[in-house]
């Protein structure tokens, strides 16, 4: 053994080399670079020697040295190209069955990678259609309180920032200031429509590229009282009437002269508004005593243009000495400041405050992560199932490989094979992603702000890029396998190949697969459980047949005497809120025994008819009575929990009546005490101490008890009556039921997510293990046969294929219910107020569906087997 | 003039294989370029060169032996054809012609 030996130059540029290399100077050049690679070793290391010559390898790719490309190679490979998809077409069209799995198989998952690839596309379009974008920064702010530092910053700043941004800061160019607020009911002549929009100050239309179809883009916004309106806004005030120069009134109150009309805003900016009211008419209403104070960041947004080549971080810097300069103006406050690329708002920091829906940068990468995790299992389980089959395959190699094909010749058949079986997937994933795309939008309201999904022929030049690699992906695997097949042997004896010796790893995988899916499926069943818990959850009053109607700020009298003029309205009451849908509001109390002891309690203003209406059960004393709008406010009516928690007469009810309290430090008398019932929402831990105060004219909604089948009609009716109190703003009625269940929107998006999630997850196992039980069948054919020559029952057999399976989905099954039912028992629910237990039924409900389709999946192939006749496959060996 | 001028590396290649005889391989002829000149000739250099002259026909070339150093590859041994010879030839006649030119005393001032 010479140590000589093993010092080697590296393999990597020897390969390279002969790759590049003309056949004819080869030899010479690599005899070479061998002698000086020895030569190198001795004097100046082994290490330096193999980099000099990778270097050296590299340095010798010269014209001269380069392999021509020949024309018949070029020609032999496209007509190869035609052969592979042919022969691809026939395996494909042979085994129907594996084809469709394998179809399937990446269809489904391919479908999430469509979505995801349409989210990006859509997310990085946002904002890019500014002109200027690439210089245009927003400037953050970050809000501390003595040493409480807010864990996130916010998306707007202070109108002081904004001022300093243009006068203190020559690398600004030009600076937007934006602020909430403006906008309401737009009066022109007859005409009154309710719209919504931002301040802005006159360099709007510099910093951002919104065109200005009609008025100057320079001056539009540089009076007070101008407006700027979307197209879509003129046309709903206007029709098809001129509107530039056009007076209107806001609000019944000021008057503003339309300054410019502006096109639509873009779908993709995250910036959004129906007009623009120049943000200077604010220094004369004097809308906010605090305009210019250096800590009021909460609702004015700056974005500047910075000058070309601006040294951002130099700009950074700047800005936190600015800020540091102005940490005295207000005692214990400091305020931090930042700045943001445009084109980062929508998936950058998650920022606290934004002007607009955002995606938030968490959301985008747990989305990433889950596509990625999906399609890389789902092309694990194709080059599973290709190589399970390559028992049926490799005599085929091994006649091409004789017949003379090399390495990339069988390489090129299988990957070309898998693109083909990737581009068929496509076009059902491309079906999957159509039917799937509403779901995912309505998944949450933000979304379907966010994102269109519009199918562009850029993006469906994605899809296919994608398909493309996906079987490049899943194919590569097998191909190498097959490649490497040893013709001779392969042809002597089929049993004679070593398939995959990393079968301990095929089985850890097989076992976290189905972990997945039945998490996710025993997810969903718990989830539904408290979904439908809450929904029929006893609230502690009624609200069948009731609808809310929200008044908008119109008068409640006329209306109210309208409404029951229709013979289907049981009755009528007014409420400040609408409780149990998660609404708070909030009022200090105290009793007069122990004025230190002051609480909040949950209150709601209400008229006489709202505690029968809703069926509240009185436990002592008696209901609001009738009151003019004038009368000072005397009494109130509490809930047992008040009782509790200030212990007012021994928390005994009857005694309760009459005792006195003092609500936000105004005497009032207790006249009726309610039992329990739930104000906030069903699902909240918050506390439950409520009071019920009487406030005709505080009142916000209607309770419109129905009594009526026909739903639909009725609910025309009263559109008719509102329609004539007021024109403007469409009636917003909705049955209290429904409201309820609104208000759990996000628990049903979960629930969506988790049944999604779990159709995915054991689809995608479920072809693992398809996988898995072929090739453990196939491989032990002859053993089978054997066994049964000798006299096994086809039930033995079948148990004995099976019994390797169950005790994989037995162990996954062990591992996955006692770490879901821990993670619901110990860490969701217990958050959660008034939940429901976990039910054996929920429990095992999935896992039971689970193992009967594996069953049914590995007792269809053992059971094939079993029945084979052993004479057939004995004689073939 | 392709084919007949040499550049000075070339001439050098040239009179470097003429030198080494029956020995003449690229690595030898690295080594004594770097022996004679002082100054270090690079592999692909020299390579590139050799290439040259054998495409203009000044040299000719055919594999030898193989040694265990070169991890079993062939020497390509490097001879001068006529045609290098009478080019080296003419290169030399035209600096002798030059040198013959130059008076003695006018070198001896500079």
């Amino acid at each position: 053994m010479k140590p000589r030996k093993e010092i080697r130059p590296p393999r990597l540029a020897e390969k390279f080399l002969s790759w590049y290399c003309r056949p004819e100077l080869l030899e010479d050049l690599q005899g070479d670079l061998n002698e000086y690679f020895h030569r190198n070793a001795k004097s100046r290391g082994v290490l330096r020697a193999k980099l000099i010559y990778a270097i050296d390898v590299l340095k010798f790719l010269r014209l001269y040295t380069v392999r021509k490309p020949e024309f018949i190679n070029i020609l032999i490979n496209w007509i190869m190209l035609g052969s592979y998809v042919k022969t691809s077409g026939r395996s494909i069209l042979r085994n129907k069955l594996f084809s469709a799995i394998n179809i399937i198989g990446l269809a489904v998952s391919m479908s999430v990678g469509l979505l995801m690839i349409g989210i990006i596309s859509d997310i990085y379009s946002y904002d890019t259609f500014h002109e200027h974008h690439d210089r245009i920064y927003r400037i953050s702010s970050q809000y501390q309180w003595l040493e409480n530092k807010n864990d996130h910053g916010n998306a707007s700043n202070s109108m002081m920032v904004g001022k300093a941004m243009q006068e203190n800061f020559p690398e600004v160019e030009k600076t937007a200031v934006l602020h909430t607020g403006f906008g309401g009911d737009l009066q022109f002549g007859e005409t009154t429509v309710s719209l919504n929009g931002l301040w802005a100050n006159e360099s709007m239309f510099d910093v951002f590229s919104f065109t200005l179809l009609e008025g100057n883009p320079a001056t539009a916004l540089k009076q007070p009282f101008s407006i700027v309106l979307t197209e879509t806004s003129a046309h709903k005030l206007f029709g098809d009437g001129n509107a530039l120069g056009k007076t209107i009134t806001l609000n019944k109150d000021r008057q503003y002269t339309i300054t410019g009309i502006m096109k639509d805003i873009p779908k993709f900016s995250h910036i959004k508004f129906d007009l623009l009211g120049s943000l200077n008419t604010r220094e004369i209403t004097k809308e906010d005593d605090r305009e210019w104070d250096w800590d009021n960041v909460w609702s004015t947004y700056v974005y500047v243009l910075m000058q070309p080549g601006t040294d951002i971080e130099a700009f950074q810097s700047k800005l936190n000495a600015y800020a540091r300069q102005n940490d005295n103006l207000i005692p214990n406050v400091k305020v931090y400041l930042g700045c943001q690329p445009i084109t980062d708002i929508l998936v950058g920091e998650d920022l606290n405050n934004q002007i607009g829906p955002t995606f938030g940068k968490i959301t985008f990468w747990i989305f990433i992560a889950i596509t990625a995790v999906i399609l890389l299992s789902a092309a694990f389980n194709y080059t599973n199932l290709s190589i399970a089959r390559s028992l049926r395959r490799s005599r085929e190699v091994g006649v091409r490989k004789i017949i003379g094909a090399v390495k990339g010749h069988i390489i090129g058949q299988f990957v070309v094979e898998s693109i083909i079986i990737s581009l068929l997937a496509l076009v059902f994933a491309f079906g999957l992603f159509i039917l799937l795309k509403p779901h995912l939008l309505s998944l949450q309201g933000d979304l379907q702000e966010l994102l269109v999904l519009d199918i562009s022929p850029a993006l469906v030049g994605y899809f296919v890029l994608f398909a493309l690699m996906v079987g490049a992906l899943a194919g590569i695997m097998p191909a190498l396998f097959f490649s490497k097949i040893n013709a001779v042997k392969v042809l002597k004896d089929v049993s004679g190949i070593q398939v995959f010796r990393k079968i301990t790893m095929r089985k850890v995988l097989i076992v976290f697969q189905y972990c997945i899916s039945i998490i996710f499926i025993t997810s969903m069943f718990i989830l539904h459980k408290q979904y439908k818990h809450f929904l029929a959850f006893n609230l502690g009053f009624t609200t069948e047949n009731i609808v809310n109607v929200s008044l908008q700020g119109n008068k409640a009298d006329p209306i109210v005497d309208d409404l029951r003029a229709l013979p289907e309205v049981e009755n009528i009451s007014r409420s400040r809120l609408i409780t149990s849908t998660g609404n708070y509001w909030g009022a200090h109390l105290k009793t007069e025994k122990d004025p230190t002891d002051s609480a909040l309690v949950w209150h709601n203003f209400i008229d006489e008819n709202y505690l029968p209406l809703h069926d509240f059960k009185f436990l002592a004393g008696r209901n609001f009575e009738a009151k003019p709008d004038s009368a000072k406010e005397t009494e109130i009516i509490v809930n047992q929990n008040v009782l509790k928690r200030f212990n007012i007469a021994s928390q005994i009810p009857a005694d309760a009546i009459g005792e006195t309290v003092k609500l936000d430090n105004q005497k009032v008398t207790i006249i009726g005490v309610l039992s329990d019932f739930t104000y906030g929402k069903a699902d909240s831990k918050n506390s439950n101490e409520v009071i019920f105060r009487y406030g005709k004219k505080e009142a916000a909604y209607l309770n419109v008890k129905l009594q009526t089948h026909n739903r639909i009609e009725t609910q025309a009716k009263m559109e008719a009556i509102w329609k004539k109190h007021d024109s403007v703003h469409p009636m917003y009625a909705k049955l209290y039921t429904d409201q309820i269940r609104d208000s759990y929107d996000g628990l049903e998006a979960s629930i969506k997510l988790a049944t999604f999630m779990a159709a995915m997850a054991i689809c995608i196992s479920s072809l693992g293990l398809l996988g898995m039980v072929v090739f453990t069948t196939e491989t032990r054919l002859r053993e089978v046969s054997i066994r049964k020559v000798l006299g096994a029952s086809e039930g033995k057999l079948i148990f004995l294929l099976g019994r390797g399976f169950i005790v994989l989905l037995a162990i996954a099954s062990a591992i996955s219910l006692p770490v879901t039912y821990l993670f619901f028992d110990k860490i969701l629910l217990v958050q959660i107020g008034n939940h429901t237990s976990i039910a054996p039924f929920e429990m095992f409900a999935g896992v039971i569906g689970i193992l009967v389709l594996a069953g049914v999946l590995i007792g269809s192939q053992t059971f094939k087997v079993a029945r084979a006749n052993p004479a057939e496959v004995l004689k073939n060996e | 003039m392709k084919g007949t001028n040499l550049g000075e590396f070339e001439e050098l290649v040239l009179l470097t294989i003429a030198a080494l005889m029956s020995e003449a391989y690229s690595v030898a002829i690295c080594d004594e370029l770097e022996k004679q000149t002082g100054r270090s000739a690079k592999l692909g250099v020299v390579h590139a060169v050799l290439n040259r002259l054998e495409e203009k026909g000044l040299v000719k070339s055919k594999l030898g032996e193989a040694t265990s150093t070169r991890g079993g590859k062939r020497k390509r041994y490097y001879s001068v054809t006529a045609a290098g010879k009478s080019a080296l030839l003419k290169a030399k006649e035209v600096r002798d012609n030059l040198w013959s030119m130059i008076p003695n005393m006018s070198l001896k001032n500079i």
